[in-house]
């Protein structure tokens, strides 16, 4: 495996073939702001959060899921990028229902944090108010529809790492939702196996423990230590 | 000359945005009066779809003056879906909170919203006749205020965290015992406080006889009394059951749990209000007029309970007879209420389990139905959910202490403005005390509509058809 070189925000850094653009940022202390991925799953680009401009290519790259090249100039942090960020996460707001005063995930949510961090004081798009539903079927857990923003890392944890293929997505757009087994309650499925990966991973207040009231969301990262063992196993 | 009506919108120095309407006959002489509130929330639709571990917090958000209030009665209604019982010093915690709750809220009533008429005079320039006019004129007693609303406000911070819709009240108890440090600094306040709430009172007592005209027609009538109290007659304001004597001291219901009010109280909507009015249903509609906060709890309790509360007490039914009438009285029972609210707090702040970790019970759903009352600052306040077997809220009922007052608040209206109110050339003095004694009652609109922002009040004068005569607004 031979070694790449690029300069990232001007900075000469190195990698190697078939690493991404994130990898290496984060590898040489870099920081871009993500959302989907989380270090030990695959990735999917499912947020867009982390796109980067590459000199001489006039659309902007995820850098998540773009390889390196050599010789390749990236910007990690612009005007342009960042208006594109702010925006991204309103979209994420405006879309739902998030209401972070009576949410199980205040002060420990990913959206929430990223918000501050894009300096997202305001929204400029209307909301779009849907009505949603809160599955509360499973024994232990809970889905709320309301606070999802499909960056699938249910999906790919409980594929990935549990094996169990559980959690989907169903339709398009706006109307995309979460779905357990084939769109069955999520207290009837046959596959969950209660292992509560997907709710130790949700960067929001989607996925809950049940019994927990407002703030009371405590994700365990290092109850996962082995879902860090995969790292590098990004398409 | 033709028949009139005054409207008086917005009413001010009261929480949340209402209007008064006053009905004259042809001879000027007042035919009726009404108090409208004009603000819709829609807490009660809302919530449903929603985890029965988010209602209290969800609940707290109705109100940005009483949230502590919302979330203990809430809790309780949720305590009764988990089917658990509360450790005792959660039960304690909760006290507390809900007791600070309450004389940082009555401070904001006596000195905030009603002292500038008090103080100032009814009639006196309304450009002054606000708190900034009553430091300039005595800074004591503006200090005290806000000192008062400040300690409570603490308190509140110290143990939930933050002043104003903390999230510590959850379903079986609350979210982390009370550390150490914590006590201690809200004992070591507790001194100033206490001096403070006298010395005001003292100022109240002294003064009271200069307002005897306002006294007897401040909504000064005979009707029904609706509090918590505990077993032996004591007033409860977190927990015990729900007593209900008339003005002569018949005790008309009593030991009533409050998973029974529904056989109680009945509900009405009048077409001219957003705020339900409810009544006694054993009387019916509208003989059942009722009321509740501050005067109620010191007529249906046969004591307070903490000994400086109690010799005040005695003294106050000395001074007003056993069960006073006029709606002008709320202030001073409001005054009684912070002298005990601080006793209490120092009672339980002061046992030595009040540190135990024990303070919350954890259960699924175990009911799928529960009634949670609890006294808020201006009185009785049922929370009643329905839950699917999940724990999803399906139903819910708020009756809130405003809506209980609200038949007593426009009979109050209608005697009040018989009194000062001749014709549509009204002095605005006249038009205040109209509004004055709303702020009696200390109402909070934004609850009982299940509104953001302050409170603004018109008053309309209208003829016998209806045509707007006349209307003062701020």
């Amino acid at each position: 495996m031979s070694v790449l070189t690029l300069t990232i925000e001007g900075r000469d850094v190195a990698g190697q073939t078939g690493g991404t653009i994130l990898q290496v940022a984060r590898e040489n202390g870099i920081h871009i702001p993500t959302l989907c991925h989380l270090q030990g799953l695959s990735d999917v680009g499912a947020c867009r959060l982390c796109v980067v401009e590459v000199e001489g290519q006039r659309k902007l790259f995820p850098a998540c899921v773009t390889t390196i090249d050599e010789g390749m100039k990236v910007t990690v942090n612009s005007e342009r990028l960042a208006a594109h960020r702010r925006r991204i996460v309103e979209l994420l707001f405006t879309e739902r229902n998030h209401v972070c005063s009576v949410c199980v995930a205040d002060r420990n949510c990913e959206l929430q944090d990223l918000a501050v961090e894009l300096g997202l004081t305001h929204f400029d798009l209307p909301l779009l108010s849907p009505q949603a539903s809160v599955d509360a079927t499973h024994e232990r857990f809970g889905i709320d529809h309301n606070r999802c923003v499909l960056c699938t890392r249910c999906v790919r944890v409980c594929d990935e790492i549990e094996g169990a293929h559980t959690w989907d997505v169903m339709g398009r757009g706006t109307e995309a939702r979460l779905i357990t087994d084939m769109g069955t309650p999520w207290g009837d499925s046959n596959t969950c196996t209660s292992c509560g990966k997907c709710v130790q991973v949700c960067p929001t207040g989607a996925l809950f423990e049940k019994g927990r009231s407002v703030a009371e969301a405590r994700r365990r990262r290092p109850y996962l230590p082995y879902l860090v063992a995969h790292e590098g196993r990004t398409r | 000359m033709a028949d009139n009506t005054i409207v008086i919108e917005p009413v001010t120095r009261i929480e949340g945005h209402a209007k008064i309407t006053i009905q004259l006959d042809p001879s000027g002489e007042v035919a009726d009066a009404h108090f409208h509130v004009t603000q819709f929330r829609g807490f009660e639709r809302i919530s449903q779809g929603r985890m029965v571990h988010e209602m209290p917090s969800l609940m707290a958000r109705i109100c940005g003056i009483c949230p502590v209030s919302h979330m203990v009665a809430s809790a309780k209604a949720c305590d009764e879906i988990l089917g658990v019982t509360v450790p005792p010093v959660g039960v304690r915690l909760r006290r507390v909170l809900n007791l600070a709750q309450i004389v940082q809220s009555h401070a904001l009533s006596f000195f905030y919203l009603s002292s500038p008429d008090l103080l100032l005079g009814f009639d006196s320039d309304p450009a002054l006749r606000n708190l900034v006019g009553v430091a300039r004129q005595t800074p004591e007693l503006a200090r005290d205020g806000v000192a008062l609303r400040r300690f409570g406000q603490r308190i509140i911070e110290r143990l939930g965290g933050k002043r104003i819709h903390p999230a510590w009240v959850v379903p079986g108890g609350v979210s982390r015992p009370l550390e150490a440090s914590e006590r201690d600094s809200i004992l070591a306040e507790i001194p100033d406080a206490r001096e403070r709430a006298h010395r005001t009172l003292d100022w109240f007592k002294k003064n009271v006889a200069t307002w005897a005209d306002e006294v007897a027609h401040f909504g000064d009538f005979p009707s029904l009394y609706m509090g918590l109290v505990h077993e032996g007659g004591n007033a409860a304001y977190s927990d015990g059951l729900l007593r209900v004597v008339d003005s002569s001291g018949w005790v008309m219901a009593d030991g009533v749990d409050p998973t029974a009010y529904g056989d109680y109280l009945g509900e009405t909507v009048e077409p001219w209000s957003y705020l339900k009015s409810t009544y006694f249903k054993p009387l019916g509609y509208p003989a059942g007029i009722y009321r509740v906060g501050p005067l109620a709890r010191l007529n249906v309790a046969e004591r307070l309970g903490t000994p400086a509360a109690d010799a005040e007490l005695a003294e106050y039914r000395e001074r007003l007879g056993r069960y006073p009438s006029s709606s002008f009285h709320y202030h001073y029972a409001r005054l009684i209420e912070i002298v005990h609210c601080i006793d209490v707090i120092d009672e339980i702040l002061s046992r030595p389990d009040v540190l135990s970790p024990h303070v919350r019970a954890r259960a699924q759903i175990n009911r799928n139905e529960g009634v949670g009352v609890s006294e808020a600052p201006r009185g009785v306040l049922i929370h009643h959910y329905k839950v699917d077997d999940d724990g999803l809220v399906e139903w819910v009922n708020l009756v809130i202490a405003t809506g209980h007052n609200n038949l007593a608040m426009n009979r109050s209206v209608l005697q009040t403005a018989r009194h000062y109110i001749k014709g549509d050339q009204v002095k605005e003095g006249m038009l205040n005390r109209v509004e004055a004694v709303i702020r009696c009652y200390d109402p909070c609109l934004s609850c009982s509509t299940h509104a953001v922002g302050q409170m603004p009040l018109q008053v309309d004068i209208r003829d016998a058809e209806g045509s707007l005569l006349r209307q003062v607004s701020r």
